[in-house]
């Protein structure tokens, strides 16, 4: 019964390796801007999203220094537009690609043990047809941006905006084929290209939940390729479809959108789930709870995502009968996530806890999640949607699920997997600081909008009555929290990149395949194709010691 | 002409089989995301023709059906050719592979040089909503609905076609010519004939909708 | 400091007293929610950080019965919560007829409110207390909502239809009213007061109007000057329809489906009429699309409610 004090794996200075690794093998320009390896692209993909993160956390800087008072800061066209195009940055191009284009793109085939995705033309094909349509949206913005809501609701898109509606429109439509070349790589390289002994459940979680986002970007996505299409064809040439006036029907539009636009909100937030599978059993040494339970969940949310979209029309004129079904599926659809919920938090029991940042994301995205998803149960409540759809409640939750949960999960993934793709270590006080600012910045911005909301602010406003001052103010000061709290990660990762400690191939001992590779690793990933032998999250909390997939044991 | 001993996989394929059975479930996963995008304008489509049935068969009078029937056959037959063209590769026929390879993209050249000319017939009609648009009488503010279908869905399918024209020549210009279809691996052949059957069948969706609405 | 910190909105009808014991009770399972969540995770944080000496022996490696367990707890607390949502909103969304009917258009950026005696006011709407009314709404361009917290009542007001909504205010007041769907610069302006007065103060207000004619009568010229009563009379040779005992009815339509004569169907039926066009009859009313704006068309269907119709309660 002796106290067994688990091991980190040493740190010092890990050896610098001869070998070149992916980031050295070579230097050019060009080896970067047509490499075919999936790291590199990983790495372009990061450098595009963070640049879009910072445009649309302007938009929203902005924004919230303009609600701070009723009499604002900008004038009522200009919010109009921010708004519009901080949803429309933060959406197409931040969090829909954030986790499966970066993190995706660089641990799938490691984690699989493949050298690479099956199509990585087409993965660099990705990253350009991503930027392309980054720089449509860049004209939009520049030129004075779209206003009419990133939901596009016709007849006010197309017919009555003023604004660069159709560039933004065909902005999206352009990025939906982006999204839809990656998660086409990804289904098929995680089918076919799975090492010896991988077999699919002994696929680390992180990896079925980009193939269920995948298979959902798949069959949602064209369905928003053919509405953007339409629409920026409605606009352009005041065809009709969605205008009453022409005989068309303006709630075919929100139907057909948000047949593409709910699924979308479970792209964003199934690869963070998965992120937060790997980082709870590392840090607590013990393997996760329930883990077919947990790729049923995945695989259930993936399908279910797909009929519920009409609670977002509770209120636009559906009949009572479609509306009454719509509420039964979104209950049925919070059922696999609520299991996540207490799987993760389970995963807790009897383990051996350690709080490094990747750990204090992930219990903050368990918390934030849950609190996001309980309002969410309102939400599919039809009574109570009445009354709060509309208003500052619904931004509150969606901020809860996509900002609060999404992004620190985000973060969570860039601090646990930044020694394996960068070689060095982060200063892990500044980055609990971090974490922890991120946490009470989040909270206080967004917790006093579910109160504005139910009071009854509606959404979209740029000013409000002077009475609701108290909690706006409140919010936009949790904002500029929550902007330091984002920062601080890119002062010290990258102060860590010409100073950190050199990392060794594995410092939190972690099972994935990815950790048995050098850090940074090879440009071919692995020397050897690995053979598995082992389910994931082999981690012995009463020895604490763990095996990685490939059978190697690292006694505690 | 090199000759087809050394044809070695990409680097993250064990094998060469391998690197065909993925090709192919990369088309097909494609496809099924093509199904989607032409299948939500089908879907609207069937909305509006359900809402307005009257509206819609008469303003589907003026679809020219002989031109539409006429590319029926030629792209059926176009599925035909691809298909005796991937048998030729598969054994080893090189000269009867590129022949039928021809006759595919021709006959995909004629459905296009057919449907251009029903373009224009089009325009003479005065059914391009917008741009030259008369409506009929009985066909109500609807009509143009079932024409802005038409020139969408055929537009997006004439666009797909000459894609697949595309490919059919890129392998013939390219790759025949530098051994890269062999009996042994003629992937790239197979794969682009499932992207040719598809869009052969995208148009079997899109016949009875634009041609045969109203005329039973 | 309640002045400062508004924490809670009023309750002033009859529609809000259930939604927001709703509402109360899904804030208290969410706050049970998120104490056993956390909860947990406390106690195991605590308990099982790295250097504790708590036992980790015998993990649970079973896990179903606690699955099944707690998928099946969380399904039946949802369908609770899914069947008490959905019944409210049955009751919220099936107007009633009525005891005072009040047509609302919103355009951008305003409401104009008209009552059926023929007061009109803008971005206000003077009701009586204990009262059921009947809002009938249209749009005059794009899709906007209208919405009162006070009442916990919204619905979105589309162009090309005619939506309709009800309440009944149990408190007199000022409350505050406001379009929550975005529609354009002015959209966090376009706002206005809902004022519950007791009986007698609405009937004097309404007298103070100073309005000679009602929404009826304004209709009624209208169905003159626009020639509708060239067919739809009942001594016009022209075989239209009768209008009389219309309103409320079930209408067969020449493709052989099934219309509530309700105010949506009335306004489809002048600004659409190919594809509405009534069985038996030919197809020959003019189309008004474009010709006639969203006000005149409610005064016409005031006019067409006037002329009598069925007595049940419409959906």
């Amino acid at each position: 019964m002796s106290v067994t004090t688990v091991e980190r794996v040493p740190q010092g200075d890990a050896p610098v390796s001869a070998e070149p690794n992916y980031l050295t093998a070579e230097h050019t320009v060009a080896s970067w801007l047509l490499t075919k390896d999936h790291k590199r692209i990983a790495l372009l993909f990061f450098a595009s999203i963070t640049f879009f993160f910072f445009i649309g956390g302007i938009a929203a800087t902005l924004m919230r220094l303009n609600l701070a008072t009723p009499g604002g800061l900008l004038q009522p066209a200009v919010y109009n537009r921010m708004f519009t195009m901080h949803g429309i940055i933060m959406v197409w191009f931040f969090l829909i690609p954030s986790i499966p284009a970066t993190f995706g793109n660089f641990f799938i085939p490691m984690m699989i043990g493949a050298k690479d995705l099956a199509f990585p033309r087409i993965n660099l094909a990705s990253w350009y047809v991503f930027n392309l349509s980054g720089l449509v949206v860049l004209y939009a913005l520049i030129m004075g941006g779209a206003n009419a809501g990133w939901t596009f609701y016709t007849p006010l898109s197309t017919v009555y905006a003023n604004g660069y509606v159709f560039a933004a429109a065909f902005a999206v439509f352009i990025n939906g084929f982006s999204s839809i070349m990656t998660a086409l790589n990804f289904v098929v390289t995680i089918h076919r290209m799975r090492a010896p002994g991988m077999t699919w459940m002994r696929l680390p979680l992180f990896v079925w939940a980009i193939y269920a986002v995948s298979v959902v970007m798949l069959t949602a996505t064209p369905v928003l390729a053919m509405d953007t299409f339409l629409l920026a064809a409605e606009r352009f040439m005041g065809i009709g479809l969605f205008d009453p006036n022409h005989g068309g029907d303006p709630l075919l539009w929100q139907h057909m959108f948000w047949f593409y636009s709910h699924p979308a909100v479970y792209i964003m937030i199934l690869p963070s789930m998965g992120v937060v599978s790997e980082i709870i059993p590392c840090y607590a040494r013990r393997p996760i709870f329930g883990y077919a339970g947990m790729t049923i969940a995945l695989m259930s949310i993936a399908i279910l995502s797909f009929f519920v979209w009409a609670h977002h029309m509770f209120v636009a004129g559906i009949s009572i009968y479609s509306a009454v079904f719509f509420s039964l599926m979104t209950f049925f659809v919070a059922v696999p996530s609520a299991i996540k919920v207490f799987n993760w938090t389970v995963s807790l029991h009897k383990g051996r806890i350690v709080f490094d940042a990747a750990m204090l994301y992930a219990l903050g995205f368990v918390l934030l999640f849950t609190l996001g998803g309980v309002t969410g149960l309102m939400l599919a409540t039809l009574a109570v949607d009445v009354d709060v759809h509309g208003t500052y409640f619904v931004v509150a939750h969606f901020h809860y699920i996509m900002v609060g949960a999404t992004v620190s999960a985000f973060f969570g993934a860039l601090h646990f997997w930044w020694p394996k793709m960068t070689g060095r270590m982060f200063p892990e006080s500044w980055a609990r600081f971090a974490a922890i600012l991120t946490y009470v910045g989040f909270n206080l911005t967004f917790f006093p909008q579910f109160i504005l909301g139910y009071l009854g602010m509606p959404r979209r406003s740029y000013t409000y009555p002077a009475q609701w001052q108290s909690w706006n103010l409140l919010s936009s000061a949790g904002a500029s929290i929550l902007a330091v709290a984002y920062l601080l990660p890119l002062l010290y990762l990258g102060w860590s990149l010409i100073w950190g400690r050199r990392a060794g191939a594995n410092p939190w001992g972690a099972t994935g395949l990815e950790w048995i590779t050098a850090s940074p690793p090879p440009p071919h990933n692995f020397e050897r194709t690995p053979i598995v032998t082992l389910d994931p999250y082999a981690y012995d909390p009463e020895t604490g010691g763990y095996t990685t997939q490939e059978g190697t044991l690292h006694a505690g | 002409m090199p000759d087809s001993a050394v044809l070695r996989p990409d680097l993250q394929y064990a094998s060469l089989a391998q690197q065909g059975e993925t090709a192919e479930l990369g088309m097909w996963v494609f496809l099924v995301n093509e199904t989607l995008f032409f299948g939500a304008l089908i879907f609207i489509y069937f909305i509006y023709r359900l809402t307005y049935p009257h509206e819609f068969a008469v303003a589907a009078r003026d679809a020219v059906l002989w031109c539409g029937s006429v590319n029926f056959v030629l792209l059926l037959t176009s599925s035909l050719t691809m298909v005796v063209a991937i048998n030729a590769a598969a054994q080893g026929e090189r000269r009867a592979m590129v022949c039928w390879l021809i006759a595919t993209a021709a006959l995909g050249c004629a459905f296009l040089g057919v449907k251009g000319f029903e373009y224009y017939l089009d325009y003479q009609d005065e059914v391009v909503p917008v741009v030259n648009y008369l409506s009929k009488p009985g066909e109500g503010r609807a009509g143009e609905l079932f024409w802005v279908f038409y020139w969408i869905a055929t537009g997006l399918h004439a666009i797909h076609l000459m894609i697949g024209i595309g490919l059919v020549l890129y392998v013939l210009a390219w790759k025949i010519p530098r051994g890269k279809i062999t009996p042994a691996y003629y992937t790239p052949l197979e794969v682009i004939g499932i992207y040719w059957s598809f869009v052969d069948t995208v148009w079997l969706y899109l016949y009875p909708c634009i041609y045969l609405v109203g005329r039973s | 400091m309640y002045r400062w910190i508004p924490f809670w909105p009023k309750t002033a009808a009859v529609t809000a007293i259930p939604v927001n014991n709703l509402y109360v009770a899904e804030l208290v399972l969410s706050a049970l929610i998120m104490a056993t969540v956390v909860a947990m995770m406390l106690t195991f944080c605590v308990r099982y950080r790295r250097n504790s000496d708590a036992s980790r022996a015998n993990l649970t490696e079973k896990s179903w019965h606690f699955e099944v367990a707690w998928t099946t707890a969380t399904l039946a607390a949802f369908l609770v919560l899914f069947v008490w949502g959905a019944s409210i909103y049955i009751w919220l969304y099936q107007a009633p007829r009525g005891d005072e009917e009040i047509y609302v258009v919103a355009q951008r950026w305003m409401w104009k409110i008209e009552h059926p005696g023929g007061q009109r006011e803008i971005d206000a709407l003077h009701v009586p207390v204990d009262k059921t009314i009947r809002l009938a709404m249209a749009s005059a361009d794009v899709i906007h909502s209208f919405f009162v917290p006070a009442f916990r009542i919204k619905h979105d007001v589309v162009p090309g239809t005619i939506e309709t909504l009800w309440f009944q205010a149990d408190k007199t007041g000022t409350f505050f009213f406001a379009c929550t769907q975005f529609c354009g610069v002015q959209h966090a302006t376009m706002q206005g007061k809902v004022v519950v007065m007791s009986a007698p103060d609405y009937a004097r207000w309404l007298t103070e109007q100073g309005v000679q004619e009602s929404l009826a009568q304004q209709g009624e010229e209208l169905f003159r000057a626009r020639g509708c009563s060239g067919c739809h009379d009942p001594s016009s040779t022209v075989h239209a329809p009768s209008l009389f005992g219309l309103y409320g009815t079930i209408v067969h339509l020449q493709d052989g489906s099934i219309r509530l004569a309700d105010e949506a169907y009335i306004h489809d039926c002048i600004l659409n009429p190919r594809s509405f066009t009534v069985a038996g009859y030919p197809p020959i009313m003019p189309d008004f699309s474009g010709q006639i704006d969203e006000g005149d068309v409610l005064k016409i269907i005031a006019y067409i409610k006037s002329l009598g119709g069925a007595q049940e309660t419409l959906e």
